[in-house]
């Protein structure tokens, strides 16, 4: 018997998931820009300036920079600051704090002080915003050693890595594509708390391993889906930790289907395909039966038309040809 | 201070001889201990950046005399003077000097980098206006966790360039947080001069403009310095919100060890070397009979000896392991 169950959405999760910490723990605050009276960019934080004031729902001015030093600080200095960056690509003008100081002062003070901080931002493209709206760079951030990255893609996830980043001693960048705030489904009225550090195996396979995260999962779940009416069984894994990566479960699939496509939102170059990618060459050379495959965005600034933001974005027909190709299909 | 008595009258600063001795010995700890570093650099000891705060000694010393330990203090990578000020041990200090793993940041971070959780002393920032959102959020904290206490925050007027100066400014004027900010304004952003690189050259001006209380001081005037700081902590910790100090000074050597000076001129150096403010307060002691030749020997051989021993005990450190290199990148967790 399974247990009840709400529909919600990803939004409400991750809302939920906020509320739950701000109750919780008395230390635990979300700054950034329009969190409170207007409830969040993406409507996140509806509803919380309201049920918990301004001090734990704390607007700032625009001044990235500034405010996710000041969520550095103050978790420095005994609390448990949430940090939300409108977009990844306003977090550009944060990158002095989360890579010289959030990364760093752990390992720089001799492990003197930590900074248990979490920040949570936007990402990806898909709704038609053009260059400055819709960067991937969610392995930007996994290439940098003292912070971690997560990349919540399901309604459990939104609402269970939060709580868990919370309780982390170090910095936690959590990652929340725009394309799945309003994803609906039922997710267990008890939900909770989940571990962050593996991966998940979203879909059984024997024949070609999909590793993905974020938003690109559930295009990649689709294309596995088209692969099964060709009887192609594909394997779909959902990496859910960027940083650190878990080796150990994309080497045990592919350990079994002997070939791997990586999907990802990132640009192919030194991109989070191209780790992995490496990764599974140094560690599961062997095993394979085809070189690895990626599909990624395309190597140009996102465009604002339709047409052209599809053809930028990883598509699902050019996943399902991707996986068909490491099977000579 | 240009005749004694200059530091009495009007000031709540209650000088007697044991607290100007007191402060005497400080800057000249500080300036023993650069001396010394810089010899130390010539013969390889001493690696990587080493920025000397020859000359500025006073604000740092002036300064910590009015914090508690419970105060947070943040500094730039020019930050000797402030670990030693703030009371972190010269033998830890000189072992980070080192690279050793006595220093006091592990010696993970050298001289740019120097951390200490008993004194509440976070770091050494090498990048120029980085630490400031970093007081904002100790502040920040203090603040909502209802603690009167002051974090103080140690930086160059070449940060008043960076958008960040900016972006804390206004963040500790909107929320009223417990921020002292001292602005070391010695003219010269490495080897720009102040005058080329900003339109207002008053750096305590534009902290007005974000309705912060602000002054400048000579910065060269330890007791100036000392007034003006116990003014400004008392307001800040009272809850009355930040405060602001422009301390004009002087830094009499190179930016690092690797500058050639071709940016300023010998005889302006000269010029401020005859205002620097361990021989002013020396100066002035002794014209007021506090101090004798006596006295300031015992002074310098004391701090020999603190030197020597900061020294030995450095030189007796120990190298981590390599196999602990990747320590510390993120804290361990119980398995």
């Amino acid at each position: 018997m399974s247990a009840p169950t709400i529909e919600t959405s990803y939004r409400e999760a991750v809302r939920e998931a906020i509320r739950d910490a701000i109750k919780r723990d008395p230390r635990v605050f979300l700054m950034g820009e329009d969190v409170g009276r207007y409830g969040g960019c993406y409507a996140v934080s509806k509803g919380l300036y309201d049920e918990f004031g301004p001090e734990r729902i704390r607007d700032t001015p625009l001044s990235e920079s500034g405010f996710t030093g000041a969520g550095i600080g103050a978790a420095m200095g005994g609390m448990r600051p949430i940090v939300e960056i409108m977009t990844v690509n306003f977090s550009l003008l944060a990158l002095d704090q989360i890579v010289n100081n959030a990364a760093t002062i752990r390992h720089m003070s001799g492990g003197q002080f930590s900074v248990p901080l979490v920040i949570r931002m936007a990402t990806g493209a898909g709704r038609q915003l053009a260059a400055q709206h819709s960067h991937s760079l969610e392995g930007w951030y996994a290439h940098i050693p003292g912070i971690k990255v997560v990349a919540p893609a399901t309604l459990e996830d939104a609402r269970g890595m939060l709580w868990t980043a919370l309780e982390d001693p170090d910095p936690v960048v959590i990652f929340e594509h725009v394309m799945l705030y309003n994803r609906t489904g039922p997710l267990a009225a008890d939900a909770g708390p989940v571990a962050i550090a593996a991966a998940a195996v979203r879909r059984a396979g024997t024949d070609v391993t999909m590793i993905t995260y974020g938003g690109s999962l559930y295009k990649t779940l689709e294309a596995a889906e088209r692969l099964g009416d060709d009887g192609v069984a594909a394997e779909v894994i959902d990496l859910r930790s960027l940083r650190p990566l878990d080796d150990a479960t994309v080497m045990t699939s592919v350990a079994k289907t002997h070939r791997a496509v990586i999907v990802d939102e990132g640009w192919r170059s030194g991109s989070l395909a191209a780790e992995l990618s490496a990764r599974i060459m140094e560690q599961a050379f062997w095993a394979l039966d085809a070189p690895v495959g990626r599909v990624c965005s395309a190597e140009v600034p996102i465009p604002y038309p339709k047409h052209l933001e599809d053809a930028a974005l990883p598509q699902v027909p050019v996943i399902v040809a991707a996986a068909r190709a490491t099977l000579g299909l | 201070m240009s005749d004694a008595g200059t530091y009495v009258g009007d000031t709540k600063l209650h000088l007697n001889r044991d607290h100007a001795l007191h402060l005497l010995r400080e800057m000249l700890r500080i300036r023993r201990f650069e001396e010394r570093c810089a010899e130390l650099y010539t013969e390889e000891k001493i690696r990587g950046f080493l920025h000397l705060c020859i000359g500025e000694e006073a604000i740092a010393v002036g300064t910590m005399q009015c914090l508690t330990p419970d105060d947070a203090v943040l500094a730039t990578y020019r930050e000797h003077g402030h670990a030693l000020a703030r009371g972190l041990p010269m033998t830890t200090l000189m072992a980070e000097m080192y690279g050793k793993r006595e220093g006091c940041s592990r010696g993970r971070g050298g001289s740019m980098h120097l951390f200490d959780a008993a004194t509440r002393f976070y770091g050494g920032n090498a990048i120029v206006g980085g630490l400031l959102p970093l007081a904002i959020g100790l502040a920040l904290a203090d603040k909502m966790q209802g603690r009167a206490r002051v974090t103080a925050c140690f930086f160059g007027e070449g940060a008043a360039a960076e958008g960040e100066f900016h972006e804390s400014l206004n963040l500790a004027a909107l929320w009223q947080l417990p921020v002292l900010f001292v602005c070391e304004n010695n003219l010269y952003a490495m080897g720009t001069a102040l005058e080329r690189s900003e339109s207002e050259t008053h750096i305590f001006h534009k902290a007005q403009s974000y309705r912060i209380e602000s002054e400048a001081v000579d910065g060269m005037d330890v007791l100036a310095i000392e007034v003006a700081a116990r003014r400004a902590v008392a307001a800040v910790r009272a809850g009355e919100g930040p405060r602001f100090l422009e301390c004009l000074t002087y830094r009499f050597r190179a930016h690092s060890m690797f500058d050639a000076q071709l940016y300023r001129d010998k005889a302006e150096v000269e010029v401020w070397k005859q205002k620097c403010p361990v021989l002013r307060l020396g100066h002035w002691l002794e014209e007021t009979g506090m101090l004798d030749r006596a006295e300031r020997a015992r002074i310098e051989a004391e701090i020999e000896g603190e030197l020597e021993a900061a020294e030995a005990f450095a030189e007796g450190g120990t190298w981590e392991p390599v196999e602990d290199l990747a320590r510390d990148v993120y804290t361990e967790q119980p398995a």
